[in-house]
């Protein structure tokens, strides 16, 4: 009987997915969609979090105080980000400290391009480029992911991306046309990040696991191939404006396919690197735990001051 | 222009850079903060006041160049000066420290700047005067941000309550120099150009010992010492910071970014 229910109501749940109704949070929704946005969502939360770390090690180095106030507002929309995105899960029904301490216990990923560590200041406008560039094309696409909050905290946060990307841009085009010194600064950071942001976008296809019901859900609505493909053209003409190279020997426009074809991606990088095995993986997660528990006295504090003393000021209003 | 008026210049260059330089100095220290503070509220907040004062010193150190009238650009005075030459108070070069030393330092700063502002934003200089006014405001929320939570660490547990103890204690005795009057400053005040800060001084401790009290704090029983960071003798800090913040930058000196 249980099971019958269920069944029409998932039907019903399908329709309106199918017929590009958003799905808001006292709907009634199936425990995998739940899950699976959930982990999502969450996952966006905890890059942003840790997405603070590579960028914020240039704040106290920027080389010029324009440069050093733009950076710091840029990590300064991350932590709002990652307030954002945690609000949208919680209107799921999970709290936010049980998903912080899912990511600072290691059972929750970021992602992976944040284990890869800021060697110089040109990687500054790489990630904005680069990183924020494949961010865009995937965040874009979810602004018309199925489920409301989701979907609307998209549209503000593509905004303020669209700016990162573009000081990304700009920091790297005064690096390249600058100095020799600055334009080899800039090409060198171009190679390291070219390859991990074409990673960005998760497994091809065809071994993209959990892909198919995402899409039929709503939740995704490009595929990882496709959202790639999409970057790599966008990107081609950039690299040329801003006069760097990008390290693919077999980079090049195809006329009969009206997109560009790109060499091999090293999945096993990829794989080693989600499993744990990157440059900065236990790096990144040391320093959100210390900063966590170096943290526990003053939220202790927070916590008991409010229950002396908020109670007393919600009576007098 | 006349020798009298080339002397106001340099005197009122100097006055700017060392309220410039206050602010630069903080702005690096809670910088420090993004991305390592206690929940992610606060890592909003502390970037916030960060990039509030870098605003302040961009305009105070451009202001500066200008008086001075050497060219010397904001990034010239930032990044191609020695210890010797920056004028900021030993307070603000202090390192971070921990959250209680961090809302102490703000508390004692950020209601010191609010009033010195106000009165600046009087100043016959219109430039200092405007950038004083919309620094007025800045520094508001600034001492509202750090009251919240000195109440809530002072009047929290026993353990935030000594840490903030400990702060007060350790950051009080630096705060004598704010209210002295550098050399060469009392021409800038009587021509109605600079403040003197000794004038703030009664309204400061008022106000800082309003807020401990409410948070179950009291002013230490600890003389403010005499220190010359307005002067450029500084504590061994400051080169450490000066060091992190200017190597890029002098590294390629030929460089635009």
């Amino acid at each position: 009987m249980e099971q019958m229910v269920d069944d029409s109501l998932e039907d019903a749940f399908q329709h309106r997915i199918d017929a590009e109704v958003k799905i808001e949070p006292r709907d009634w929704m199936p425990e995998r969609y739940r899950a699976s946005l959930v982990r999502q969502i969450a996952q966006h939360a905890h890059s942003e979090i840790i997405g603070m770390q590579p960028e914020g090690n240039w704040i106290t180095r920027a080389p010029s105080l324009r440069r050093k106030a733009i950076l710091l507002a840029k990590v300064q929309d991350e932590a709002g980000h990652g307030l954002y995105l945690y609000s949208a899960a919680e209107t799921l029904g999970v709290d936010r400290e049980a998903l912080v301490d899912m990511l600072q216990t290691g059972r929750q990923k970021y992602s992976s391009i944040f284990n890869y560590p800021t060697l110089s200041w040109a990687d500054v406008g790489s990630i904005g480029w680069l990183v924020d560039g494949a961010a865009i094309t995937n965040q874009l696409a979810l602004t018309h992911t199925s489920y409301g909050p989701y979907a609307r905290a998209m549209v503000k946060i593509c905004r303020e991306e669209s700016f990162h990307q573009r000081q990304g841009f700009e920091l790297l085009w005064h690096l390249s046309h600058g100095t020799e010194a600055q334009h080899e600064m800039a090409q060198e950071s171009v190679n390291r990040w070219w390859w991990p942001s074409l990673m960005m976008f998760g497994p091809p296809d065809h071994s993209s696991p959990n892909s198919e019901q995402s899409m039929r859900w709503g939740i995704k609505r490009v595929s990882n191939d496709e959202l790639r493909r999409r970057f790599v053209d966008m990107t081609v003409p950039q690299a040329r404006a801003l006069g760097v190279l990008l390290p693919d020997p077999e980079l090049r426009w195809n006329e009969s396919t009206g997109h560009h074809d790109f060499g091999p991606i090293n999945w096993d990088e990829f794989h080693r690197v989600v499993g744990g095995d990157g440059p900065c993986n236990a790096e990144r997660l040391t320093r959100r735990r210390r900063a966590h528990e170096e943290g526990e006295w003053v939220r202790e504090a927070a916590r008991s001051w409010a229950t002396r003393h908020v109670p007393a000021r919600i009576e007098a209003a | 222009m006349t020798d009298a008026l080339a002397a106001t210049r340099s005197r009122l260059c100097d006055y700017a850079l060392a309220l410039g330089d206050d602010c630069l100095i903080l702005s690096h220290r809670l910088s420090e903060w993004t991305g390592n503070a206690p929940d992610f509220e606060e890592d909003v907040a502390l970037s916030n006041l960060a990039l509030d004062l870098l605003g302040q010193a961009r305009g105070l150190l451009t202001h500066a160049g200008e008086l001075e009238g050497s060219g010397r650009s904001e990034d010239d005075l930032a990044y191609w000066r020695d210890d010797l030459q920056f004028r900021n108070l030993i307070l603000v070069e202090q390192p971070k420290g921990d959250f209680a030393w961090t809302v102490t330092r703000n508390l004692l700063f950020s209601t010191y700047q609010e009033l010195l502002y106000q009165e600046l934003s009087q100043s016959a200089e219109p430039i200092l005067a405007g950038i004083a006014a919309k620094g007025a405001l800045e520094a508001s929320y600034h001492c509202e941000h750090a009251a919240l939570w000195t109440a809530r660490l002072g009047d929290g547990t026993a353990e935030s309550h000594q840490r903030m103890e400990q702060a007060l204690m350790a950051l009080w005795p630096l705060t004598g120099e704010m209210f002295e009057l550098a050399p060469g400053q009392a021409e800038l005040v009587s021509a109605g150009l600079a403040v003197d800060p000794s004038l703030v001084l009664e309204q400061w401790q008022l106000r800082v010992g309003e807020k401990l009290q409410d948070a179950t704090l009291s002013i230490p029983r600890v003389p403010q010492r005499r220190c010359q960071g307005r002067l450029g003798f500084h504590s061994e800090h400051l080169g450490h910071l000066l060091a992190e913040m200017q190597h890029l930058h002098r590294s390629h000196p030929d460089a635009s970014w």
